[in-house]
């Protein structure tokens, strides 16, 4: 580590690089075409593909390739506190960067014409609910069987003052003493080594920017095997 | 060097299922660089160099001459639009129907809601062509029976080689089944018992599409679960239509 850290342990008592216990499985909507439930620690989110299908209203249809609609949603019971049902500006912003995460591993050219729509529901949230969403769409998209390049997998990483943590939870994410309250989610191609999706909530100096996105990116391929097995289990 | 997947073990997309030159990529897979890459879940098939992924989930994929099972959508002057499911919507030409057909007809030859059995002419870039212009019989509308809709994907085992499962079905419940390739199957026949029974014995192969030896474990299924009171209706000829495009 750059600097020298305060912190010894997390307050989970987690080390540094550690994840929450993960649990992926697949099939868990059996009126969809396919689905996947991913639970990291106390994040749970469960994905629903519906598709591909015709585009209806037929303005809005690509002829070239097809379109991926994600629909994040938090339900009410999520968090400590009951939020309002429905579309909230969060919603739709990580909706739109989900979509964005996701559309380079489909093989939307094979798909002219056609919506893949993709449903996140978040049962249960401790931050880092747009990565757990992101990781079982992805298991619902292979499950769902539309072609894809690669598997993708999403982790948020975390700044307590200095010290740089992988998959971060409430409290952690939320510790705003020293430099501050720092989240930056990622999703990591792990065959081609691409990111599709950096964002970063607090402040973060350009040299360990590449430190957390090495952290990131090894925590990512920890994700893949996971989201491997439990695609390997389908019968 | 070359290094290869044994059959049956389930790949799944962005798993490397061949390095080298020695195969060619074949359906559902890409070449990137010198590895052959699976796009889809499913399961490896080699016919000599070329390697392709069989699908195990995922909507229907239509197929020129396969004989499917879909709902009346809508109509307009020229035909019916027909939803077999699949991305794509199907066409059904007045042109395409037997007899000939009035366009103020058209609604009671084939209303909306209807369920018919057709058959694929063609699949076009973003749509299919249909037709029910066949000598054999079986294709036309659905007036009684019931419907069990599977995962398109186990139809072929339901039918087995050259029908054998199917027969199998047909001849221990006494109805005649008719297979969309779309995962809708029809069942008709005088008893109600017969015809719930055939609808078992799809979802026991359903559910067990993976084991092997799977057309003795029916046979013996059959055995131990066909109602008593069932009456042994005279054997039904096995059907031409349901056979095309089983297990290939």
């Amino acid at each position: 580590m750059a600097e020298k850290s305060i912190f010894t342990k997390r307050p989970d008592g987690r080390k540094m690089d550690e994840l929450r216990p993960i649990h992926a499985e697949i099939g868990v909507v059996p009126n969809a075409d396919g689905s996947a439930l991913f639970a990291q620690g106390d994040t749970i989110a469960i994905a629903a593909i519906y598709g591909p299908k015709t585009l209806n209203p037929k303005h809005m249809q690509n002829p070239e390739k097809g379109v991926v609609r994600v629909h994040y949603n938090m339900l009410s019971f999520s968090v400590g506190e009951r939020i309002k049902p429905g579309v909230s500006r969060r919603s739709q912003e990580i909706s739109k960067v989900t979509e964005w995460a996701l559309s380079p591993v489909v093989m939307l050219e094979e798909l002219p014409g056609t919506v893949i729509d993709v449903h996140i529901n978040i049962l249960q949230a401790n931050a880092g609910t747009r990565c757990a969403g992101i990781n079982a769409a992805a298991m619902a998209l292979a499950h769902a069987g539309i072609p894809m390049k690669e598997m993708i997998s999403a982790i948020a990483i975390g700044k307590m003052d200095k010290t740089i943590l992988a998959d971060v939870n409430k409290e952690e994410e939320d510790y705003d003493d020293g430099e501050g309250a720092t989240d930056m989610p990622m999703a990591y191609l792990s065959n081609s080594g691409k990111i599709s999706l950096l964002q970063l909530d607090g402040r973060m100096q350009a040299d360990r920017l590449k430190e957390a996105l090495e952290l990131g990116k090894e925590a990512c391929k920890k994700i893949a095997e996971i989201q491997k097995k439990a695609l390997k289990e389908y019968k | 060097m070359t290094s290869e997947k044994t059959r049956k073990e389930i790949v799944i997309p962005g798993e490397t299922i061949a390095e080298g030159d020695d195969f060619l990529p074949g359906d559902w897979t890409i070449k990137t660089g010198k590895d052959i890459i699976a796009t889809r879940i499913g399961i490896v098939e080699k016919q000599d160099r070329l390697i392709k992924i069989i699908p195990l989930s995922g909507v229907y994929i239509p197929r020129r001459g396969n004989t499917v099972i879909g709902e009346v959508k809508d109509m307009n002057h020229s035909g019916w639009t027909i939803d077999v499911g699949g991305p794509y919507g199907a066409f059904l030409t007045l042109k395409e129907t037997p007899g000939y057909v009035e366009e103020s007809d058209m609604e009671t030859v084939y209303g909306i809601g209807d369920l018919v059995v057709a058959k694929i002419l063609n699949v076009k870039r973003t749509g299919i062509d249909l037709t029910m212009k066949q000598r054999e019989s079986g294709l036309g509308k659905i007036k009684d029976g019931i419907i069990v809709r599977v995962n398109p994907h186990r139809v072929p085992r339901i039918i087995g080689k050259e029908g054998s499962m199917i027969r199998l079905i047909k001849e221990a419940s006494g109805c005649y089944v008719t297979v969309g390739q779309n995962g809708l199957i029809w069942i008709r026949g005088d008893s109600v018992e017969g015809k719930i029974f055939a609808k078992q014995a799809i979802e026991f192969i359903v559910e067990n599409t993976t084991t092997d030896g799977l057309t003795d474990k029916v046979e013996q299924w059959l055995k131990e679960n066909r109602p008593k009171n069932l009456v042994k209706n005279n054997p039904i000829k096995a059907e031409t239509s349901e056979m095309n495009g089983g297990m290939n």
